[in-house]
């Protein structure tokens, strides 16, 4: 790594809320409680889709203890309006819907009422006292039967966007995108080797340990107050404030500790029905999912179908591709498959690309974000014909890759030409890494693919408060998900130069800052660190000013320096300098209290790039996969906390190892999901993994102060084809639907080994 | 449904509370004591995030009841420093980055203090399924196995 540039930045220091959570005292929204607070429960849809013929809701509202009732008729109608929601967009008639079912139950674990009482035993009788009389229509789950003209429709309203002429019938297509560079037919006719296949993808939970929660007291007056777990408080205001016809000034939201979120806490399900519930209860009420509401009812990202084509010259370059991507996007219209379409090559400088998307409702659960969304889908296709063609033609990966790689200048298929990247640098570091550089164990194969994403700035807020004696309070407002306190107070303690331990981050409610943009997209360190930069900034030319006033000398004759200020240089006088402390205990004589801030609209996220690289054998016998190493690469702009950087990788790297060997939504015949839990739904456990090892590449953001680019995204997306593509070369058999569980693994292998045997 | 009258440790405290038969020692420690470090994560003994220490074993606060802790010590996370002395795996979790978003910490520190408490040399296999039990979303599990190994090290290091 470069030299030590800063005093602080890079540095690992221990983080500010460290203590309070190995502790047990850091408060996660299920650790909330009121007085005389009620339990709110949730009726959900045993049915994949059905119409609601009635709700009767008479004897559950007799029942001793029960305050509240609310149904889809408690929630007004909502416009057909998008908004924004984390990475992706929502349709506000659709979230209405989502949270509380109307005339239609769209997927099993729909909700359909909602109910407080005094207590748990109490509420869940009153749900089984609620009756419902559903009509059962057809249902559909698979994102390619729900493409077919004769499949169950979902919403009668529904035209597929983007296609001429626009169609009169409804279609459980949303949409259809398409983006071109070049010509792909001319680019396929140059093209001496030509490869194309078919990949799968299932639905994938985001899998964070804390279940959503919320606590909602409701005032008389109108007042709201709402403690919830979310990446995005001041979304979760304004989504419960359309939805439930309130101004913004009358509801404060605090957001708790977060769980782990990775994109699937930047929606509402909760929080609009405990407000509703307490606002006609006339008392809080708090509400808490149990795992198996999460797994049915909750967000997970999309599966997809994704067929691709390349074609390329015999010295490996690639010159045309062809990439088709159909995403479920659960019940209502809006998958991530505009960035699947978009990331799909933004590795690749290739000439001629055409690649069209799919938007496509189903009877599963609304699609929600999740690191880097609908980019691993579209990865896990493309980087397996990537590494197809490096075996074809006889040339290492890493060599293919860096024969084809985005650079600065590359324009890419969806428009954007890249800035200062570090695709090239983080290619050859990986090339050079301990672990490429090692040799292959016996029985053991290699695989590597690449990744990018376009990392998100947008809009933050930021104050800095100096306290009497001089330490400063940070306060913003994005919830910290994994670490993001210490990365602001490390940029602020630089800015200011005193002791990281001086700086006090805080994560502040809707009311006690301005705007903030969801913990999301990668965006916290760059864009909010950008907010508390530029704060601590007009902190600090307040600080010069008083230190003017004390010398009663012009402000541009004082400097700020380690610190203190002092006079720019010995013409303005001498003068003792005079620290942030001296100036914060006389700052009332001085012209008050000393307070910076900043808002601003992040521009010029640094895009990023990651390659991983793994080791593993297959047991051809019961399919399974072990990894044996395992290294993430990526260019990370600059690590301003090294050790949450490395921790990003390896997160992100173990949830797409999941991804790809075990994770899947598995669906029974009446479309009821079948593993709603952990023992079933199996995300990766220690006993499982290796160590993960992390080379951080430094290709600075221009656009940022410190260099930072976003990094928590990129790390999901190329592990699926690295190990597809290590279990091809250790088998011969080329995976093309995931997960490579062991008996779809071993199921594989059986088939081709009579091929195999006859070749 | 009349309540059990439960006497018990908690925490080194001697400690009376009331539950219903079907409450789960979960329910009554974040419920009835308040003490909301141990966290239900699936409520089914999968996620090790109520992982809480019975009588010196390390047990799933989900899938006990609460009924069962009479007579017992029932060690919590919030019993883990001593005074205001963090336990040395809870620092070293703190200077290792060794939590992400921290919600599955309070269950991986109880289940690896079990883990050292039985085993004060363990290899990284045997950490890697001395905490098997214990889901972490966040992390990938790499600087918490680093850290655990680490604090062993540092206990063999001093008690020589
Ligand atoms: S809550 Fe007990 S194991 Fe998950
Ligand atoms: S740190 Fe988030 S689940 Fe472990």
């Amino acid at each position: 790594m470069s030299a030590q540039r800063y005093k602080w930045v890079g540095t690992r220091q221990n983080r500010p809320d460290g203590a309070d959570k190995v502790t047990g005292r850091a408060r996660f929204a299920a650790d909330f409680n009121l007085p005389g607070e009620l339990v709110g429960k949730v009726l959900r849809s045993p049915h994949a889709h059905a119409n609601i013929r009635s709700i009767d809701t008479t004897a559950a509202a007799r029942l001793p203890g029960v305050k509240a009732i609310v149904t889809g008729a408690d929630f007004p109608e909502q416009p057909d309006q998008l908004l924004p929601a984390g990475e992706m967009q929502v349709n506000l008639r659709d979230v209405t819907r989502n949270i509380m079912a109307k005339e239609k139950a769209l997927y099993e674990g729909h909700a359909v009422a909602a109910v407080a009482a005094t207590t748990a035993a109490v509420a869940a009788e009153a749900l089984s006292l609620i009756k419902v009389d559903y009509e059962i229509l057809p249902h559909v789950i698979d994102v390619r039967e729900a493409m077919k003209d004769n499949a169950p429709v979902l919403h009668a309203h529904m035209r597929t966007e983007g296609v001429k002429p626009a169609p009169d019938k409804p279609s459980n297509i949303a949409k259809r995108l398409e983006f071109a560079k070049g010509d792909a037919d001319a680019g396929f006719a140059q093209a001496e080797v030509v490869i194309e296949r078919e990949f799968t993808t299932e639905p994938v939970h985001q899998g964070y340990i804390e279940p959503h929660a919320a606590l909602a007291s409701a005032s008389e007056d109108g007042q709201v107050q709402l403690w919830t777990t979310t990446q995005g408080h001041f979304q979760v205001r304004g989504f419960c404030c359309r939805l439930l016809d309130l101004e913004t000034a009358q509801l404060r939201v605090t957001p708790s500790e977060i769980g782990g979120g990775f994109g699937g806490k930047t929606v509402v399900y909760l929080e609009p029905l405990a407000i509703r519930l307490s606002q006609r209860a006339g008392r809080p009420v708090k509400m808490v999912m149990s795992r198996e509401e999460v797994m049915r009812a909750s967000g997970p990202t999309s599966g997809g179908h994704v067929k691709v084509k390349l074609g390329a010259r015999k010295d490996g370059s690639i010159v045309a591709a062809d990439v088709t991507v159909a995403l479920q996007a659960g019940a209502f219209a809006g998958s991530p498959v505009g960035p699947s379409c978009m990331c799909s090559l933004a590795c690749y400088d290739i000439d001629n690309i055409r690649v069209v998307g799919f938007d496509v409702v189903s009877n599963r659960p609304k699609v929600a974000a999740y690191r880097a969304p609908g980019a691993p889908i579209s990865a896990w296709a493309v980087e397996s014909v990537v590494d197809m063609l490096a075996q074809e033609l006889g040339i290492d990966p890493i060599d293919l890759r860096l024969k084809n790689a985005a650079k600065q200048g590359t324009k890419t298929h969806y428009g954007a030409s890249f800035g200062v990247i570090g695709l090239v640098e983080t290619l050859e570091a990986a090339k050079n890494s301990p672990h490429y550089r090692a040799p292959v164990k016996p029985g053991h194969a290699r695989g590597v693919a690449a990744g990018f994403w376009f990392n998100v700035g947008a809009d933050s807020s930021a104050a800095a408060q100096v306290g009497e004696d001089g330490t400063v309070t940070i306060i913003s407002g994005n919830p910290d998900i994994g670490g993001s306190r210490a990365s602001l107070a490390l940029m602020a303690a630089e800015e200011l130069g005193i002791d990281y331990n001086k700086v006090r981050p805080i994560v502040a409610d809707t009311a006690s800052i301005g705007f903030n943009f969801v913990t999301g997209g990668s965006r916290v360190t760059f864009a909010t660190g950008l907010a508390v930069i530029n704060a601590t900034r007009d902190a600090i030319s307040q600080l010069k000013a008083r230190a003017a006033k004390i010398w009663e000398v012009d402000v541009e004759g004082v400097v700020w320096e380690e610190g203190e200020a002092r006079p720019s240089s010995t013409n303005v006088g001498k003068f003792e300098p005079l620290s942030l402390a001296k100036l914060a205990a006389s700052a009332s004589r001085t012209g008050g209290p000393i307070n910076g801030h900043a808002q601003l609209n992040a521009q010029g996220a640094g895009p990023g790039f990651g390659v991983h690289i793994v080791d593993l054998k297959v047991d051809m016998d019961t399919g399974i996969v072990t990894i044996d190493r395992y290294t993430a690469v990526q260019d990370v702009g600059t690590a301003i906390h090294p050790s949450y950087v490395e921790g990003q990788l390896q997160g992100g790297a173990v949830q797409g190892i999941g991804w790809a060997l075990n994770e899947e939504y598995i669906y029974d015949k009446q479309g009821r999901l079948q593993n709603p839990g952990f023992l079933d739904y199996r995300m990766p456990v220690a006993s499982d993994l290796p160590m993960i090892e992390t080379v951080l590449v430094e290709v600075p953001n221009p656009t940022h102060p410190y260099g930072v680019r976003g990094v928590g995204e990129v790390p999901i997306i190329p592990p699926m084809a690295a190990i597809g593509s290590a279990i091809a070369r250790a088998t011969g058999v080329r995976m093309l639907d995931l997960p490579m569980s062991p008996p779809r693994l071993s199921a594989a292998i059986d088939a081709a080994t009579p091929a195999m045997a006859a070749e | 449904m009349s309540k059990i009258h439960v006497t018990t440790t908690v925490n080194g405290e001697p400690t009376e509370f009331l539950c219903n038969a079907t409450d789960t020692l979960l329910d009554v420690l974040r419920d009835e004591l308040r003490l909301t470090g141990a966290k239900e994560g699936c409520g089914s003994g999968d996620c090790g995030a109520c992982s809480v220490i019975v009588d010196d074993r390390l047990t799933c606060a989900c899938l006990m009841l609460g009924a069962e802790a009479e007579g017992r010590r029932v060690l919590t996370i919030e019993g883990m420093a001593h005074g205001d002395q963090l336990h040395p795996l809870q620092k070293k979790f703190i200077e290792m980055a060794a939590l992400q978003c921290g919600v599955c910490t309070p269950g991986v520190l109880i289940a690896a203090k079990a883990l050292l408490d039985r085993n004060p040399n363990p290899t990284e296999t045997e950490v890697r399924f001395g905490l098997a039990g214990n889901l972490c979303r966040c992390t990938g599990y790499d600087k918490i196995i680093r850290a655990v190994m680490d604090v062993a090290a540092d206990q063999r290091e001093t008690a020589r």
